[in-house]
């Protein structure tokens, strides 16, 4: 273990920490702020909150943004809701419940400080967003509505239609522009970062390429943010954007950042199933739509008959069957593995008997269908779009698809990583969700991080460098790091192979999902483990991008971001193999309990793996982090 | 499925363009209009030649960054449906289908089907928001919205700021875009401080980039959200009325 992993929780009962953290951190003073230059890569919800508040406070701020507008990010699809512990609806919410929740719906694998402030930050967050108008979902009185989502048993989910992230989005881009338009913010669009720039073990720079111009160039500052979001790309198929990708964290981890958790994935059990082999993307159906459709298969396998003609005695309401009390309503990974063994049983439906039924059949007709509209109808118009079938007169279809992932960089309780003046906010870290994340709950990390965490904790850092210039960008370590982002570009453009970019993804992705998706074991393991660094080998003699580097060329930055994955890809199987126990996402079939649920071990798995890049993708060094609980005791979860 | 593609390329802004015909086949009609292009790319490289560039990120309708004339329409023949979501069982076996990049003078191309529309960003940056530093905010049930009111709110704030308004638009006028997010922010109580300075200053930024309404409609139907022209009614009452409020308050 080399790695300095001091998490730097403050002292004090749960409930004071952050009080009394905000308190000792040091500060700087309102006219000392405009002299500390902060580059923040990324402009999702995370990201735009955070340039935003921290060019509120005074900091000089610039942001990269590798989409043509800030307004792109991937945050912008999130359907659901987000959590807040309002209690408005009074139905016994509190901010411990939150956290007591997140805690153990997370499989107690993450740090109990960072989840109280998360749950105490969440009040705040629907405060701001409101006063920015983001046009949350009311009752007829005019106050705000909530719904309930799964893995909590009261409604505390704030919601916009089904476009809950596109609206807080536009809340935070917005906040961001305005920034922009008084010039306190500097935004560079269709920009990427290809690495980050070190000197004597401080972050002070990044290297970026302009997308359209093909230019290389180096920015200084006193503090880098990552606000890059997560990887779940590496398997192909999933529920992100096409251009999600690792290569800015990894790039990171690559100069020291350490790596937490890393198979530490979530699968979503409410995905559109595939279709064809030419399939590019999966598409999630929200999570709140298990608040009021019914998930169904029938209970013959091999059942063909159309869905309406199977009576109900005919059905098994699986979830409903196997977790009366939660039902229909458990968390994510309970509901993704039942769905998996159902269809493994042979009862899978649709005409590739991929999926399951998600039933709205009782709901329209408990709740009228104007109800029904009002609540989901963009999800049923999506869900039409692409399936050509009208799930108010047929049921859904659905089964799990890569969401979200839980590990990323490890961070302290200022979130910042194991390189001083690197951070890492939103899905880009790995400290709020444990094994598994609650639905609604990432739109909440996202923009606890950037508007109330970091503005608060980067000054602690900062502090010390007053009125010292950050690095030049003549710099040795900047020539450093720009020669090996220059020499990669045109080593991918002088390999001139055979295969494309997207083959050799394809491939990658499906040896990640069949033995490092929803459930693993050593010798899937190991088969992947010895599988990856072959077809990397492959990839780095035989990879065909063609055109040039000095302007727009999309194949060309998409090579760089599976080469990236190819390198993730590995610590992700070894941390997989090394983690002996099932929790939350992580599901090893070697242990689970008589009836196939995951069995923890606590004895041996309390901690976070962090893990420490060597210069061989394949022989990471491991640190460890021991996990502590003091007030909430780790208990195995029942959602029965 | 069989198909012709007569596409748009073009290296870059200052470079000429033209138009270049791919025959596509074994087109599944499960597929995407982008999947569609993606295996085309596929086959492009396979053979040598340049994939043809193109924007496109979320594939679920919602991030705006897709967004071609298919045959002459802004995202295709399926009403309220962005090109991503557009798929291939909407079209005849053997058809010929005509793609070109967005084409209006406030959408410079930067190569084949990418244009540069940042225009829509000086847009808000110019009053698209509410100023309220973080921190500051009053308890979110402190100001209750009546539920048509924060319904409407909605519904205009639910553009994706694609720019298929502008495309369709005979005039190139990005009329919907703006009035969509003033009107936004202008129904709701909490962007009432701002409501004369906002609607004045965006109308005068759009007014810089792009062309004028003359009330056709195509951007309404051409919209992917289906943002109703009405908003643009509502800020050109809105515009006129600011500029009295505005010279007003001034006189202050």
């Amino acid at each position: 273990m080399t790695l300095q992993l001091d998490a730097r929780i403050p002292a004090g009962p749960i409930e004071d920490k952050w009080e009394n953290h905000k308190f000792s951190v040091r500060l700087v003073n309102p006219a000392n702020k405009r002299k500390f230059k902060i580059l923040i890569v990324g402009s999702g919800l995370a990201g735009a909150s955070a340039a935003a508040s921290l060019a509120e406070l005074g900091y000089d701020v610039e942001v990269f943004t590798f989409h043509d507008s800030a307004r792109r990010a991937h945050s912008i699809a999130a359907q659901g809701g987000i959590n807040a512990a309002k209690n408005y609806k009074n139905d016994g919410d509190s901010v411990f419940r939150l956290f007591y929740d997140t805690v153990k719906g997370g499989d107690y694998r993450s740090r109990e400080a960072n989840v109280y402030r998360l749950a105490h930050e969440s009040l705040n967050i629907i405060d701001q967003a409101t006063a920015q108008g983001v046009p949350f979902a009311r009752e007829y009185g005019g106050l705000l509505d909530n719904r309930s989502f799964g893995g909590a048993q009261v409604a505390r989910t704030f919601y916009a239609r089904g476009q809950t992230g596109q609206q807080l989005l536009l809340g935070a881009y917005q906040a961001l522009a305005r920034q922009v338009a008084d010039g306190s913010v500097k935004l560079h669009t269709r920009v990427e970062m290809l690495d980050v720039v070190i000197k004597e073990g401080r972050a002070v720079g990044i290297v970026t390429r302009d997308l359209v111009s093909g230019q290389v160039s180096n920015h200084s500052g006193h503090a880098i943010v990552l606000a890059t979001g997560g990887y779940s790309n590496v398997f192909f198929l999933s529920t992100n954007a096409m251009a999600c990708n690792v290569s800015a964290i990894w790039r990171a981890h690559r100069k020291g950042a350490g790596f937490a958790n890393p198979c530490f994935t979530q699968i979503h059990p409410t995905c559109i199933p595939a279709s064809d082999e030419f399939q590019s993307k999966l598409t999630l159906m929200s999570e709140s739509l298990r608040n009021d459709g019914r998930i169904w298969v029938p209970a013959r396998p091999g059942d063909d008959r159309p869905s309406g003609q199977i009576p109900k005695e005919e059905r098994d309401y699986f979830l409903e069957r196997m977790y009366p009390a939660f039902g229909n309503l458990v968390p994510r990974d309970v509901a993704s593995r039942a769905v998996k063994r159902i269809v493994d049983e042979g009862k899978g439906v649709g005409p590739l008997h991929n999926g399951v039924y998600l039933d709205f059949h009782d709901a329209i007709e408990r709740e009228r269908r104007n109800v029904i509209e009002e609540r989901y109808d963009n999800l049923f118009e999506m869900y039409e779009r692409i399936t050509d079938e009208d799930p108010y007169e047929v049921p859904m279809r659905i089964y799990p698809a890569p969401h979200y992932t839980m590990g990323g960089l490890w961070v302290d309780y200022n979130l910042m990583t194991t390189v001083p003046g690197l951070y890492a906010i939103g899905e880009a870290n790995f400290s709020d969700h444990g094994a598994n994340r609650l639905g609604a709950s990432a739109l909440m990390q996202g923009l606890a991080d950037g508007y109330f965490v970091l503005p608060m904790t980067i000054g602690d850092y900062l502090a010390e460098f007053l009125n010292q210039a950050p690095v030049p960008t003549d710099d040795p370590v900047f020539d450093e790091a720009r020669a090996g982002v220059e020499d990669r570009v045109e080593r991918f453009l002088a390999t001139r192979g055979s295969r494309t970019v997207d083959w050799f993804h394809k491939e990658l992705g499906k040896i990640m999902l069949e033995y490092c998706g929803m459930s693993r074991s050593e010798p899937g393991l190991n088969k992947a483990l010895s599988e990856i660094p072959a077809l990397y080998e492959e990839f780095r003699a035989d990879l065909r991008v063609l055109g040039t580097a000095g302007g727009l060329n999309q194949t060309l930055e998409r090579a760089g971001r599976v080469e990236d994955f190819f390198e993730l890809s590995q610590a992700m199987c070894l941390d997989a193999l090394r983690r002996e126990e099932s929790c939350g996402g992580h599901f090893r079939e070697e242990f689970q309990s008589d009836d196939g649920e995951a069995l923890r071990r606590d004895d041996e798995f309390s901690h976070v793996s962090v893990w420490e890049w060597t210069g061989d993708p394949g022989q990471p060094q491991l640190n460890i982090e021991p996990l502590t609980f003091e007030a909430v005791k780790p208990s195995t979860r029942s959602y029965k | 499925m069989n198909i012709t593609l007569q596409i748009w390329r073009q290296d870059g802004p200052d470079r000429p363009g033209g138009f270049k015909v791919y025959e596509v086949d074994g087109i599944s009609a499960e597929m995407s209009f982008l999947e569609m292009l993606d295996a085309l790319n596929e086959r492009l490289a396979n053979q040598g030649d340049e994939p043809v560039a193109f924007d496109h990120d979320c594939r679920e309708g919602i991030c705006g960054a897709c967004g071609v004339m298919i045959d002459g329409q802004a995202h295709g023949p399926q009403l309220g449906t962005a090109t991503c979501q557009l798929h291939m069982r909407k079209f005849e076996n053997g058809a010929t289908i005509t793609v070109e990049p967005w084409r209006a003078a406030g959408f410079p191309l930067i190569k084949d089907l990418v244009v540069d529309r940042s225009a829509f960003d000086r847009i808000i940056e110019a009053g698209g928001y509410i100023t309220v530093d973080t921190g500051s905010a009053p308890d979110a049930n402190l100001t209750p919205v009546p539920k048509p009111v924060a319904d409407t709110a909605f519904d205009a704030a639910a553009c994706i700021g694609c720019g298929a308004c502008v495309a369709a638009c005979p005039n190139g006028a990005a009329n919907l875009f703006t009035a969509a997010k003033i009107s936004h922010l202008n129904l709701l109580p909490q962007g009432q401080a701002e409501r004369w300075t906002r609607t004045e200053n965006m109308v005068e930024v759009m007014e810089e980039y792009f062309g004028s309404c003359t009330n056709h409609g195509e951007c309404e139907k051409a919209c992917p959200k289906s943002i109703s022209i009405d908003f643009i009614a509502m800020m050109n009452s809105d515009y006129l009325r600011a500029k009295l409020k505005n010279r007003r308050l001034v006189a202050q």
